[in-house]
């Protein structure tokens, strides 16, 4: 069969435009890490393919997803895709790649932008613009003396790869070794003395002072007690448990300053009379997390019902535990925050979400069926889309309230799933008719709710470029890079 | 093994079917129960080791030396109260000492299947009960001495007799299955489905007794069929609701066609365990304590078709409130079945054939091939022809 030249266009025009909404949903919430129904194996090779085709296939999209909004994990891999392989660029996609992937490293935690940085050197890649890139990306590290500290080990494998020169006393801290001097550096010098003095210990970052004091078999309350002023907000609300086992209640956190998935993350974690005990502040600081986050990127909504998956499955994995059932939380209570009028129906039904636990089958379909009968302009699902009592319940009152009930589309059905489905190569929908929309923080609904319209498949990939164009003018603007030249 | 009654299945009362859920070959079939109550309870007392048991066997008095030899990995603990008090479950809580549990040259012994742990406790070993009473069939041998039998045969029956079966966590995709299962708010069983045949039935008294007991599905064991399958099969169509949107005018017809779908899925679901919960089955008392009667059962032996034998205890209103079954092998059904037919025809070999419509020779193949050589003389299995079953 022949195909005229402007069919098979269009056709690879959609195409397109479907494998990038596939990506792109993809890159929200897959991490790579074990979930309920599938493990960390099964989510690796999914994802690593998912990269692997789109960079293969749409190279010069796949660098503008960057700027999409998608999680820091998959922001890592996509620098480490891009670095990795450049060979048949021209200079001025070359250019444009790079802006891309410096303000991609500005924006990463520096954890992360060392690890992909470093994987480049894993795949054997050493060339000018790689180097290029880590000379940039080291120069805007606000403090490279604490990241020498703090990151000590991957700082050096990173200069050891790249050869390049560090000031002041970092290379000679980092290649010959701290004994073999004194430094005129006070941190490198507090760090050389925290090997004899315990004063110095608690003045060191709390990831490299950990370490020494469990060589120096310090006391664990002890230590914690004391390094407590050092402590960064996410390591503070990482070791509440820890305190509270030692002993310890200096380590008070402020949960008025922490994120929106965090606060839900950390509520989870306390055991039921707790929750009930601290009702008031932990309902506060959910509703503050929201507020804040709204200031950030607005979110206007009129009367919005929401349909909450609590079941046994929002249990998540040693991996992300009760990571579903926390994003639900945050979902909620930005929802709340955001809309005029807004309804949440939890299933299994609660009457407290705050006291909210995995348990329980998942039946959709009933809660989705109160949801509408309110009529609201939007009706937000979260569930991993695992719906099992009945099994595909939701996916079919959605496309019959739709062809039937609905034609004039009154009412907007959006299905956020914040688990990555390996077999799917996605998060798993619950029916056609329904967009669904990965999601890995409960901040990032906005983004999520913006990219609705792709994953419904109602526009084209004109407007995808459009909108990815967007993004980037504002990804390269906040992290203080030059835009593109490629666009025009 | 003996017989005192016959009922058409085990029925469902006070039970309903809920949602199947699938993962891989294995659907989970949760049964909800209608009113809990709380006069009825059942704990586990796991066995650390993995040494084999013995369990010494009472009720065959003339034969006391006769036990029971298996992987035992743990013990039902039931306490019940007569008045409908409520009662609480209580396993691990019982010592070695009181579950009657003694070293014996590097095998431990257990004391009876069943035993009276204190007022209101029960101790038995689930699916077990139901094995030994399997075992037991017929295990007398040959009531008349005809000459074809060998002389073991008729001093000691048909002792030693063996059958096979396999640990659940052997059963490939169960332990994903059961790890992945929702437990409903007030499950208390569940229909377990290998590639949509029947592997096993399980219902428990109250909903927190399954809910400590869901993940120990993995420890019983399952028929060689279910084993086989789970390896074939790698999945199993969903039951997913269809609703025809011609037919829908509103959102109350919308949620009515979704209730009637799930219904027809509920009801599906029965008749695909229809074997056990519908056709024949036939009973022995083993205990009756308060106002529940412990039983075993057996269905009718069919070699064409699928068999279960299991446990129950019934309450007297007819309420089912434990059950476990397991599903026999063919060959384990056709060895059922010879004996029957044996017994039946008082160990005539010649009527015996008749009644089965074969020849005498072709009835020694079976027999033989069955693995029941050892209760005829050696002469007799001489000169068979080959090939004839």
């Amino acid at each position: 069969m022949t195909m005229s030249a402007e069919t098979r266009h269009a056709a690879a025009a959609r195409v397109t435009c479907e494998d990038l909404v596939v990506f792109l949903n993809a890159c929200f919430c897959c991490t790579g890490q074990r979930e309920f129904y599938s493990d960390g194996h099964a989510q690796t090779v999914s994802i690593e393919f998912l990269h692997d085709y789109i960079r293969g296939n749409y190279r010069r999209l796949y660098a503008r997803t960057l700027a999409a909004g998608v999680n820091h994990f998959n922001r890592a891999r996509i620098v480490t895709e891009l670095l990795a392989s450049s060979r048949d660029l021209d200079p001025v996609e070359r250019r444009d790649e790079g802006r891309l992937v410096v303000a991609a490293l500005r924006s990463l935690p520096a954890p992360r932008a060392y690890r992909a940085l470093l994987a480049v050197r894993a795949r054997g890649v050493n060339n000018r613009r790689a180097r290029a890139i880590v000379r940039d990306y080291l120069s805007s590290r606000p403090d490279l003396q604490f990241d020498a500290i703090k990151y000590r080990g991957k700082l050096r494998d990173l200069i050891l790869h790249t050869h390049l020169r560090l000031p002041d006393e970092l290379g000679g801290f980092l290649f010959k070794g701290w004994k073999q001097r004194r430094y005129r550096t006070p941190l490198l010098e507090t760090f050389r003395q925290a090997h004899f003095s315990d004063e110095a210990l608690y003045e060191l970052p709390f990831t490299v002072a950990e370490g020494m004091a469990a060589r120096r078999k310090i006391d664990r309350a002890v230590f914690l007690r004391r390094i407590a002023p050092r402590l960064t907000a996410l390591e503070r609300l990482r070791l509440q448990a820890a305190a509270a086992r030692e002993g310890v209640d200096a380590l008070a956190i402020d949960l008025a300053r922490a994120g929106l998935t965090r606060v839900a993350i950390y509520l989870l974690s306390l055991p039921p009379v707790e929750r009930r005990e601290r009702r008031a502040e932990l309902q506060a600081a959910l509703d503050g997390a929201a507020r804040r986050c709204l200031r950030e990127a607005p979110l206007a909504l009129g009367r919005v019902a929401a349909v909450l998956d609590r079941s046994y499955s929002t249990t998540g994995s040693p991996d992300k535990p009760r990571r579903s059932l926390a994003v639900a939380l945050g979902v909620d209570a930005l929802l709340r925050a955001a809309s005029a009028e807004y309804m949440s129906f939890w299933t299994p039904a609660i009457e407290d979400p705050l006291m909210a636990g995995p348990r329980g089958q998942t039946d959709l379909a009933g809660p989705l069926l109160d949801a509408l009968e309110a009529r609201p302009d939007l009706v937000v699902i979260v569930s991993d889309g695992f719906d099992n009592d009945p099994t595909g319940g939701a996916g079919e009152v959605c496309r019959v309230f739709k062809a039937r009930l609905d034609p004039a589309g009154r009412t907007t059905i959006v299905h956020i799933n914040p688990v990555f489905d390996a077999p799917e190569l996605g998060p798993r929908r619950l029916g056609p008719g329904v967009p669904t929309l990965g999601l890995r923080d409960a901040e990032d609904l906005p983004t999520a709710l913006a990219f609705a319209r792709f994953a419904a498949g109602d526009l084209s990939l004109a407007d995808l470029e459009d909108y990815l164009a967007r993004r980037v003018d504002v990804f390269l603007r906040r992290a203080d890079v030059a835009p593109l030249e490629g666009e025009a | 093994m003996k017989f005192d009654e016959t009922s058409q299945g085990l029925g469902l009362r006070g039970l309903q079917i809920a949602a199947a859920q699938a993962v891989g070959a294995v659907r989970l079939v949760p049964l909800l129960k209608e009113h809990v109550r709380e006069d009825l309870r059942l704990g586990t007392h796991a066995f650390g080791d993995e040494r084999p048991r013995a369990v010494g066997v009472r009720g065959q008095a003339d034969r006391p030396d006769v036990a029971y030899c298996s992987y035992l990995p743990h013990a039902y603990v039931l306490r019940w109260s007569s008045d409908g008090t409520a009662v609480a479950a209580r396993g691990a809580a019982l010592s070695d000492k009181q579950l009657g549990l003694r070293d014996v040259g590097g095998v431990r012994v257990l004391h009876r299947m069943i035993r009276q742990e204190g007022p209101g406790a029960l101790r038995f070993l689930p699916l077990h009960l139901a094995m030994e009473g399997f075992l037991s069939l017929h295990f007398g041998g040959p009531d008349v001495a005809w000459s074809e039998y060998s002389r073991q045969a008729l001093s000691h029956g048909l002792s030693p007799r063996r059958e096979s079966a396999v640990l659940g966590s052997y059963v490939h995709g169960l332990e994903d299955a059961v790890r992945m299962f929702e437990i409903h708010e007030r499950q208390v069983g569940a229909l377990v489905f290998v590639a949509d045949a029947l592997a096993a039935m399980v219902v428990f008294p109250h909903p927190d007794d399954y809910r400590a007991l869901h993940r120990s599905l993995v420890r019983d064991f399952f028929g060689e069929l279910v084993y086989q399958y789970a390896i074939l099969y790698d999945d199993v169509p969903a039951h997913r609701v269809a609703v025809r949107e011609a037919e829908i005018a509103d959102l109350a017809g919308l949620r009515a066609a979704v209730a009637r779908a799930r219904a027809d899925w509920a009801e599906f679901s029965g008749d695909m365990a229809g074997r056990v919960l519908r056709e024949p089955l036939r009973w022995q008392t083993l205990r009756q304590v308060g106002p529940f009667r412990l039983r075993r059962f057996m269905s009718a032996l069919r070699p064409d078709e699928d068999n279960h034998i299991g446990e129950a205890i019934v309450r007297d209103s007819g309420e089912l409130e434990y059950c476990k079954t397991f599903r026999l092998s063919a060959a384990q059904v056709r060895r059922a079945y010879l004996l029957e037919k044996l017994a039946q025809n008082l160990w005539d070999l010649a009527r015996t054939a008749e009644a089965l419509g074969v020849e005498v020779p072709a009835l020694l193949v079976r027999l033989l091939n069955a693995g029941f050589g050892y209760l005829l003389k050696e002469h007799v299995l001489k000169n068979l022809p080959t090939g004839t079953v």
